[in-house]
């Protein structure tokens, strides 16, 4: 962010007190030492967790090597593990979940934050935050008893009239599958991106506004031309909490993608995701291979995250040339 | 998460152990299926001899086979019995052997949800291999027609549901299909995960019968336990004698009477397709996983000891929870195999 938030460790006035408060300095050694051990434990967690699924995953590594990531048959009976279906079905899940999310939540964010009035703001924000905390077991729910029946009987059937040319949107219909997985994080994951884009823009200095509205622009010129481009980083770091919570979501994913391995063109069908594979199999995996794989499908999750990450904030630096710096995104 | 609540539970153990000195406490893992029973069953030992408390995780049969190898519980539980491959881990690890208990009895039920058909349907073990292999795959098909006669089948797609997560459920209903189908058997297998050919997987036993209820023309298999409870109905499956049975705690005690004449003395025997005409051919035991030898002689004493009551007294308990008892010939030769415990 450009204006000098809290987040922001400046250096600059705490250099200044320094040499005034001379006695505050062993102080401020100590506290630099031991935030400093709270911001090492993060990165030695991060190392630890990875060590822990590398070296948990040696017998799976070892057999099939790259082949893990190239095939697609997934069979505890008779040793064949290929993570590709998985990888397909959390991709393709958690990217229906954003085209989904994404529009409405900000859309919504500028609302609450530009044009609703501050009392209906406050309140709605209030049962944002109340959305955010609900645990997934009851997104799982509501999807399985509200989102997939509505799914199978009115939005298939409709999206197949209308757009069933596509391939994304042909095959038969069962309620299940990556676009009802995908809806359901959508539902999920819109809090965030309301909750977190609205702070961003509610922190955009006023004087930009005014000097927008005062070179012409009406309310919404303002808002779309100004106030959305500064607060930018900080929609797309909203952005990113999402994507992380849609790669990651086991349970209700797991209640509604349909559980089984394939790759299909057609959003209608039934697939897998990798937190839901682990969540479903690792109880239950009597061979050694058959658990390690599934510990080497957590390492996968985990490097997924970590590239899909690396790439929307490419995506960020190569779009936001001007204006608002990557800041707390 | 698992994990987690795992080493969780272990710590919790081991910290009541160090605690508790003077009730002595055994510490067992396994199988989720029989958990109602076991629980029942520790709680009514502990009743009547209240120095003895022993303490059950109901963490799935894998996770019981895996711990009580590591030698972190004392005993294990598992739907499915454990493979040579498996065994012999154990032996190479404790240098002794580990012995299988059978329990109870549990069996599996085809049910369907089929809105213009209400009467029970008959399945064969060839409808039900065509079904789930994913080769029949119309309602109307002679397969299943001809053994339905008189009930209007429509000429719909069939919905194949099975269960997504591990479980001695589908090990039970895998174990049947590799018997009655050559196909099923080189081509599936057995076990508590394996590699559908077709249909949609719901988690647990509520996640099966979720995707039925909002599947119209679909098939899936549930616990008997579970059906019963939750009011499902089910159909009826043709037997080795080729009799029609509909599962009941009794066709199932059947089938475990029907096994007992050829029951090796490890007791690690499949009772799915058993021999009888009572006999409902998707039934299973399951088992406890006991050490051949403790160092601690108090807890095998207590164990020993426990075994013996559930065998006798504890085997009341089961029908009231709607698990099948054990057929007398299986007891009388599981009382004399307690000797082998050291």
């Amino acid at each position: 962010m450009a204006t000098p938030t809290a987040t922001v460790p400046s250096a600059g006035p705490l250099v200044g007190s320094r040499s005034f408060l001379a006695k505050l300095r062993e102080g401020d050694e100590i506290a630099r030492l031991i935030t400093f051990l709270f911001a090492a434990s993060v990165v030695l967690l991060t190392v630890l967790l990875v060590y822990e699924l590398w070296i948990g995953s040696s017998l799976p590594r070892h057999k099939f090597g790259f082949n893990f990531f190239r095939t697609s048959v997934w069979d505890p009976i008779f040793d064949q593990f290929g993570a590709l279906p998985f990888i397909y079905g959390t991709v393709v899940t958690a990217a229906v979940a954003l085209i989904l999310a994404v529009p409405l939540g900000i859309g919504a964010a500028i609302f609450l934050a530009e044009l609703a009035p501050a009392r209906l703001s406050d309140t709605l924000e209030f049962f944002i935050d109340l959305l955010a905390a609900v645990p997934s077991v009851i997104y799982g729910l509501l999807g399985v008893f509200v989102v997939v029946p509505l799914m199978r009987s009115y939005i298939q059937p409709a999206l197949k009239s209308t757009l069933g040319f596509l391939p994304l949107f042909q095959g038969p219909a069962y309620g299940v599958g990556f676009l009802t997985a995908g809806m359901v994080l959508a539902i999920m994951v819109i809090p965030y991106i309301i909750s977190v884009s609205r702070e961003v823009l509610l922190s955009v200095p006023r004087d930009q506004r005014e000097a927008a509205l005062s070179l012409g622009a009406t309310r919404w010129e303002s808002t779309w031309k100004v106030v959305v481009p500064f607060a930018r980083a900080g929609i797309f770091g909203s952005i990113f909490l999402a994507l992380a919570r849609a790669l990651g979501e086991t349970i209700a994913v797991a209640m509604v993608i349909g559980n089984q391995p394939i790759i299909k063109a057609s959003l209608f069908s039934s697939g897998y995701s990798i937190a839901a594979v682990i969540a479903n199999e690792l109880t239950e995996a009597t061979s050694n291979l058959h658990y390690q794989s599934l510990i080497e499908l957590g390492l996968v999750l985990f490097l997924l995250t970590f590239i899909l990450n690396g790439l929307a904030r490419i995506l960020i630096v190569a779009t936001s040339q001007k204006g608002s710096a990557v800041g707390n995104a | 998460m698992k994990r987690i609540s795992a080493g969780l539970a272990v710590a919790l153990g081991l910290a009541g152990l160090l605690w508790a000195d003077s009730p002595l406490s055994i510490n067992g893992a396994g199988a989720t299926f029989p958990n109602p029973i076991y629980s029942k069953w520790f709680d009514e030992y502990h009743k009547k001899f209240s120095t003895i408390q022993i303490n059950y995780q109901s963490q799935g049969s894998g996770a019981g086979i895996k711990q009580v190898t590591e030698g972190t519980v004392d005993f294990g539980a598992s739907d499915g019995p454990m493979n040579e491959e498996q065994l012999k881990a154990y032996q190479d690890k404790h240098g002794s052997g580990i012995l299988h208990f059978p329990t109870v009895l549990g069996a599996v039920v085809p049910t369907y949800n089929i809105p213009s058909v209400s009467a029970e349907l008959n399945f064969t073990p060839e409808a039900l291999a065509g079904i789930f292999l994913g080769k029949i795959t119309k309602w109307n098909d002679p397969a299943i027609a001809d053994v339905n006669k008189g009930v209007t089948l429509p000429a719909e797609d069939i919905v194949v549901v099975h269960r997504a997560d591990g479980s001695g459920t589908t090990y039970c209903w895998t174990d049947y299909l590799s018997k009655v189908s050559e196909e099923w058997k080189t081509k599936v297998g057995k076990g508590t995960s394996v590699n559908w050919p077709v249909g949609l997987g719901g988690k647990g036993n509520e996640g099966v019968t979720g995707t039925l209820k909002n599947t119209p023309d679909s098939i899936g298999y549930v616990e008997l336990i579970y059906a019963e409870s939750n009011k499902i109905p089910y159909g009826n499956v043709k037997n080795a004698a080729g009799v029609f049975v509909k599962a009941s705690l009794a066709s199932v005690t059947a089938a475990a009477a029907g096994a007992a004449k050829e029951m090796p003395d490890d007791f690690r025997v499949s009772i799915t397709n058993a021999p009888g005409k009572a006999v409902y051919p998707i039934s299973t035991f399951t088992w406890l996983l006991i050490p051949e030898k403790f160092t601690d002689s108090a807890k095998r004493d207590a164990i020993k000891g426990f075994l013996k009551w559930a065998l006798a007294d504890g085997q009341s308990y089961a029908e009231a929870l709607s698990y099948a008892k054990l057929p007398k010939e299986v007891v009388a030769k599981e009382v004399k195999a307690i000797n082998k415990i050291q």
